[in-house]
């Protein structure tokens, strides 16, 4: 078990240091920082004084090094559009980002399983063929169709909800602002969280579903019958657990693509979280911010996958491995 | 005679495509005594699996019973509602299937599937329960049982699982197990020892056994009464040992004689030209009548019943049918 996650430690150290290498390169090949630093009447001299302060005239490796060193003690420098340490502006921002990806999935898995148990159970009746057709819709549409169509239904035309913005926030701790405790930030939530998540709870139903009836058909759900368990135990206690299975993986890596993706909806929405501050360093050419981003996708899909191998590890017995050699 | 324990009466089993209706049995009937191993033999697809899932109510739809009645202990089982069926499965009639590696859910280990097995059909706690699955465990010969019960399925063997599947089975003290190919997927050196068990704990219990398999070899050791299927239909019903010494029905002559024996002098086996119809080819009249060396014109065209021999057999053939060839003349 600690052999495993170490094994799996080292992996992902890897992983953050190729995307460093990418997020480095990218300083270099978005055209030269001394150039969006400094005026016109800069002179050479100037410049070139620059230039050696900043490090930029030291070997490629030694750049790199001192690129990760800093970034490692989350350093990514000074953002070149707000003349703020980066570090601080995503810290500000990050609760909105992760308080929506984290509603929106645990929508999409609760309504994506339940969905997709329930259509697996209940083949052909209306309901579920109801619910496979509306899936099909949530699959098709492009997100931001998606967030423009809630904002014109319940926005605009019935005024339910809110149609941009966080709502009221507060405090908890030092930094993180949520808008959970609000009855304002919860009915600005809802929207956005549901545009985010209807893709990946469409696809997460599916996915159930498949695994669903490709479990009832197995043999041990036909012993279990057999045994006469009842219709509960056997769907719920036997099939939905092996279900389950498969559906983690994909469920852990969805959350991922759930805070990278944020950036349309955070965009439609106007939500003030890390996706909508990439974009507009985008527009700017903000390095430091796009770079510091960068890596901050790739550790959240990094943690995210070590968190789904143990939970694998939780809920396969076949994955452990060392006990049943210690058994035999 | 007394009731028999399960009794199937012109059990038909059908099955709706889009082109058309198979029947996949077609009026078999049989008894099962109390404390009797009936053995079932015949080719892939004949039907054996088929009347085991009818009469443990688990036909796969669209199969459905179409016609026929099966009876256990004097009470009808085939119209029950669903709920009622259920109790009956596992405490009643218990079934082993054939895969042992995929019957046991993987991600539960022997000691729950058990615990849950009686706890669904016996009022007993958890602890109790537990007392009972490591008394079982033992009792198939699972060595260690009561440190072993908490391991998942996949620390253990072929062979060993399959006496885990055996516990499972009778967990609930059923009076009628439904073995269902128990030995096929396994190691011959095994095949034995897992049908000694089974039937030895068959035997201690009371409880009757049906046996499917197509090993002779196991029925010749196993069975009490032998009932032959061919495409569906009842071919031939008795004693093993008359079956297997002095069959009757061209098609079980045809069986016996393709299996080996040390003792036998002849240099090739008999095999029984052709192969099994499809169910929706099945000839009119006999539905071995195309395959049958002693073919007469009648075959072609009547279908024979089971007819009463003597010594409690029973034979569908017309060869045998004295009766009606006198009454022809």
């Amino acid at each position: 078990m600690i052999a495993f996650i170490l094994r799996r430690l080292v992996q992902s150290v890897i992983v953050m240091l190729t995307v460093a290498l990418v997020a480095f390169a990218l300083f270099r090949f978005v055209g030269d920082p001394i150039a969006s630093m400094v005026g016109q009447e800069t002179t050479l001299a100037e410049r070139a004084e620059l230039r050696e302060a900043l490090g930029l005239n030291d070997p490629f490796i030694i750049q790199f090094w001192n690129f990760v060193a800093r970034a490692a003690t989350g350093d990514f420098g000074i953002s070149y559009r707000l003349q703020q340490p980066v570090m601080e502006l995503i810290v500000s921002r990050l609760p909105a980002t992760l308080e929506l990806a984290l509603v929106s999935g645990i929508l999409a898995f609760v309504f994506g399983v339940g969905f997709g148990v329930y259509t697996a159970l209940r083949r052909g009746n209306w309901v579920s063929g109801s619910i496979m057709t509306i899936s099909l819709i949530g699959v098709s549409l492009p997100t931001f169709l998606i967030g423009v169509l809630l904002i014109w239904v319940f926005a605009v035309e019935l005024q339910w909800l809110p149609s941009f913005g966080r709502g009221d926030t507060v405090y908890i701790g030092e930094w993180w602002r949520t808008g959970l405790l609000t009855q304002s930030g919860r009915a600005s939530l809802i929207l956005p969280a549901i545009t985010l998540g209807l893709y990946q709870m469409t696809l997460i139903m599916r996915l159930v579903r498949a695994e669903m009836l490709e479990v009832l058909r197995t043999d041990y759900i036909k012993f279990a019958r057999a045994r006469g368990l009842s219709n509960r135990a056997v769907h719920f206690g036997h099939a939905l657990k092996n279900t389950l299975v498969p559906v983690i993986t994909i469920t852990g890596l969805q959350m991922g693509s759930i805070i990278a993706f944020s950036i349309i909806t955070e965009t439609v929405f106007q939500w003030p979280g890390v996706g909508a501050l990439f974009i507009r360093s985008v527009q700017f050419v903000d390095v430091p911010v796009m770079a510091a981003y960068l890596m901050l996708i790739a550790l959240v899909f990094v943690v995210i996958n070590l968190i789904v191998d143990l939970l694998y590890y939780a809920v396969d017995p076949r994955l452990r491995v060392d006990r049943a050699n210690a058994r035999h | 005679m007394a009731t028999p324990l399960l009794s199937v009466r012109d059990l038909v089993v059908e099955f709706p495509t889009r082109r058309g209706v198979l029947r996949a049995l077609d009026k078999i009937s049989f008894d099962i005594a109390e404390g009797e191993v009936l053995g079932m033999v015949g080719e892939s697809g004949a039907g054996k699996s088929l009347t085991g899932a009818a009469i443990i109510g688990l036909l796969e739809p669209p199969g459905r019973i179409a016609g026929g009645e099966i009876w256990l202990r004097g009470e009808r089982i085939d119209n029950l509602p669903r709920e009622k069926m259920r109790r009956i499965r596992g405490r009643r009639i218990g079934m082993v299937f054939q895969d042992p590696l995929t019957s046991l859910n993987p991600l539960y280990t022997v000691a729950q599937q058990l615990i849950e097995t009686i706890r669904t059909h016996i009022d007993v706690s958890e602890k109790e329960a537990r007392k009972r699955a490591v008394a079982l465990l033992d009792r198939v010969g699972i060595p260690a049982a009561g440190r072993r019960i908490d391991d998942y399925p996949h620390h253990f063997s072929g062979g060993m699982r399959q006496r885990v599947v055996i516990a499972l089975a009778l967990a609930a003290e059923p009076e009628l197990v439904i073995a269902d190919e128990p030995t096929t997927a396994l190691d011959v050196s095994v095949q034995a020892q897992i049908i000694d068990v089974l039937k030895e704990i068959c035997a201690e219990r009371g409880a009757s056994v049906m046996l499917i398999t197509h090993d002779m070899g196991v029925i010749a050791e196993t069975a009490d009464r032998v009932a032959v299927l061919y495409a569906g239909r009842l071919a031939e019903i008795g004693p093993v040992r008359d079956v297997i010494q002095a069959a009757e029905h061209p098609y079980t002559v045809g069986l016996m004689g393709s299996i080996p024996t040390l003792t036998q002098t002849a240099e090739r086996l008999t095999q029984i030209p052709g192969a099994m119809p499809r169910l929706n080819a099945i000839p009119t009249g006999c539905a071995f009548n195309p395959r049958c060396t002693r073919v007469m014109d009648r075959c072609r065209v009547d279908r024979p019943d089971p007819a009463e021999r003597p010594g409690g057999r029973q034979v569908a053939c017309w060869l045998y049918d004295n009766a009606m060839e006198s009454a022809d003349e």
